[in-house]
């Protein structure tokens, strides 16, 4: 099952040529680089792990990709994502997400349902890995 | 005697009438104070009567003005109540029409209540007989007034955290038809959407709990379809659940089935009321809920130019007042709206700082003192061939709705959020790859839906449909046409 997160999901996964614009996008804005990775990517899964701490003083989009394919190389059958940060007073958030790496199998998930009061039900997912 | 200066003593409080301005509410070398109110009001006088006492007129009935001299006026400081019209401007190109720039001392506010606010801003003062008509154009709230309001729950910031969705505009679409279908086939319309790529479905203004409805089983039966979609795709999803009702016990009911069945977003209707909307604000911030505010009702004060409240100024009541979305206009699809006016709603709602933008009809300076962002909401006749246009014209912080351009799709609802979504991420790629999008759109669509179907099926239904009318709306300051 596709996993429809991040920016771009519903586009063929990006080129390594793709990814560079996108870095040099948020370059051009000032924002700092993440790289994450998870092999659970359940919807409330917040923290995934970083590869490092975002790139605060990065020139040029060759040095990310140099991290990003460190990381493919580690990681390569989990979900990685690039997180872009913006500390302007305002925003002092994530601006920009995208998945530039997907393991072989995607993951699904299973919605438990639990009956409670009248016809009110609980659900849980839960990743099946 | 000079009926355009104001009298002291004696001769102020003979018992009798005087001119507004004679009773001290016009005073044109009055310096605004930063912890004034400040209102600009568009006027319209009657036929032979001076703009400058009609200004004043305004500044008397909307502080502390009666139509007579009374003497107890005299036991207060009365100067400091009196609202005082300070400049008053022709407007451009409209003969008889003027702006009347009036400031109101602090004292006059109660904190935190925004029907304190408009009871006196425009509470008696639009029914007055020597104007013909009259239009409250802005507002500006010193940053003393602005700390009494917690406005928006959540804002834009913690809402896209919430939703784990940056870097491009929400997509949502309004369920249809709006009236008469059953809870079940109603959660069916939602799922296909969610599913099929939005990040919401929402409930239209008018459904609330009809015979052919009740709200619980909606409720009930939308939740299990956010649910539902949520584990089909991995991605966060919602459904804006409407809670208005009529009474505030009922719409807390509503919320409470909300939140217990996992909503992330309940909706209100702009017609419950200021007061109801601050309440739901607070119980929204104690319940981790995102409000959505449907923006019912507007266009009956909104629209004309010469009499009633731009939205500019309900946008900002509603920053201060707490909702997370609103409608704000799409400027390219089926409801009113001038482009640079409603880009001036969208500044109003997501600047830290309104800067003076008199094309997009911002006249003041408004500093927002960190209150929280309001996601504005495009929805109303639009569809996947003007994505260029509205990422363009909106940027990213805004919910773009295509409900009609959804669920009306050749291929089916899931097809027609896709076509939405695959058309948005394509744009927002080739925007960031830094093309020119306004120009290169359509190629840039037709490019995609060279491998979306669906897409291509959106573009060849709605590619050509526009809604170009003239706006009654438009702005006093730059010649503007309606983008088609």
């Amino acid at each position: 099952m596709r996993i429809t997160q991040g920016c771009f999901s519903f586009l063929p996964d990006l080129t390594d040529e793709q990814i560079v614009a996108q870095i040099e996008y948020c370059l051009r804005n000032d924002w700092a680089i993440g790289i994450e990775f998870t092999s659970d990517p359940h919807p409330r899964n917040t923290y995934w792990e970083m590869f490092g701490n975002p790139m605060f003083d990065l020139n040029d989009a060759a040095g990310f990709m140099m991290e990003l394919q460190a990381c493919r190389a580690e990681h390569g059958d989990c979900y990685i994502r690039v997180n872009a940060f913006d500390s302007t007073r305002g925003f002092e958030t994530v601006r920009h997400s995208f998945i530039v790496n997907r393991p072989a199998v995607e993951p699904t998930f299973t919605m438990t349902r639990t009956e409670v009061r009248g016809r009110t039900v609980n659900v849980t997912l839960t990743t099946n890995r | 005697m000079d009926d355009k200066t104001e009298l002291k003593g004696k001769q102020r409080y003979a018992a009798g009438v005087l001119k507004y301005a004679q009773m001290g509410y016009w005073d044109g070398d009055y310096e605004p104070k930063d912890t004034d109110i400040l209102a600009l009001f568009r006027i319209t006088p009657q036929d032979g009567v001076d703009a400058t006492e009609a200004a004043a007129a305004v500044a008397g009935e909307s502080s502390t003005a009666t139509w007579t001299v009374v003497w107890t006026d005299r036991l207060i400081a009365a100067d400091q109540y009196r609202a005082k019209a300070y400049r008053v401007d022709p407007v451009p190109g409209r003969p008889g029409e003027f702006f009347a720039y009036i400031a109101y001392d602090l004292i006059l506010f109660e904190e935190g209540s925004i029907a304190n606010l408009t009871a006196s801003i425009i509470g008696n003062v639009f029914g007055f007989k020597p104007l013909k008509a009259l239009r409250l154009e802005d507002m500006r709230f010193p940053v003393a007034y602005v700390k009494t309001f917690k406005g928006p729950p959540t804002g834009i910031v913690v809402e896209r955290e919430r939703l784990d969705k940056f870097g491009r505009p929400l997509l949502g679409a309004t369920t249809k038809p709006k009236l008469g279908l059953s809870g079940k086939n109603y959660g069916r319309v939602v799922y296909e959407g969610l599913k099929g790529g939005l990040d919401f479905m929402k409930d239209d203004e008018n459904i609330n709990s009809q015979p052919f409805m009740h709200w619980r089983d909606r409720f009930l039966y939308c939740m299990e379809a956010v649910n539902r979609a949520i584990a089909e795709t991995g991605e966060m999803k919602g459904h804006y659940l409407n809670i208005t009702a009529g009474t505030m016990e009922e719409m807390y009911r509503r919320g409470e089935l909300a939140k217990e069945t996992g909503s992330t977003i309940v909706m209100i209707d702009l017609v419950i009321g200021y007061t109801a909307i601050q309440s739901i604000s607070e119980w929204a911030r104690q319940n981790d809920m995102i409000l959505h505010l449907h923006r019912a009702g507007h266009g009956t004060y909104t629209r004309q130019k010469t009499h009633g409240i731009s939205f500019r100024v309900i946008a900002k009541w509603m920053r201060l007042a707490g909702v997370d979305h609103i409608h704000a206009g799409t400027a390219v699809g089926k409801l009113e709206g001038d482009p640079a006016t409603v880009q001036g709603y969208y500044n109003v709602c997501r600047e830290m700082k309104n800067e003076v933008d008199l094309p997009r009809g911002i006249y003041f300076e408004q500093d927002w003192a960190n209150l929280k962002k309001v996601m504005p909401v495009a929805s109303g006749g639009i569809h996947a061939g003007q994505m260029h246009q509205l990422l363009d014209l909106f940027g990213d912080d805004v919910v773009l709705q295509f409900g009609g351009g959804t669920i009306g799709h050749p291929m089916g609802i899931q097809a027609g959020a896709t076509a939405n979504r695959v058309a948005l991420e394509a744009m927002v790629l080739a925007r960031n790859e830094g093309r020119d999008i306004l120009n290169e759109g359509p190629q840039i669509l037709r490019d995609a839906a060279r491998w979306c179907k669906p897409l291509g099926a959106a573009l060849d239904t709605w590619g050509d449909i526009t809604f170009n009318y003239a706006s009654t709306d438009t702005s006093d300051f730059v010649p503007t046409a309606s983008v088609s």
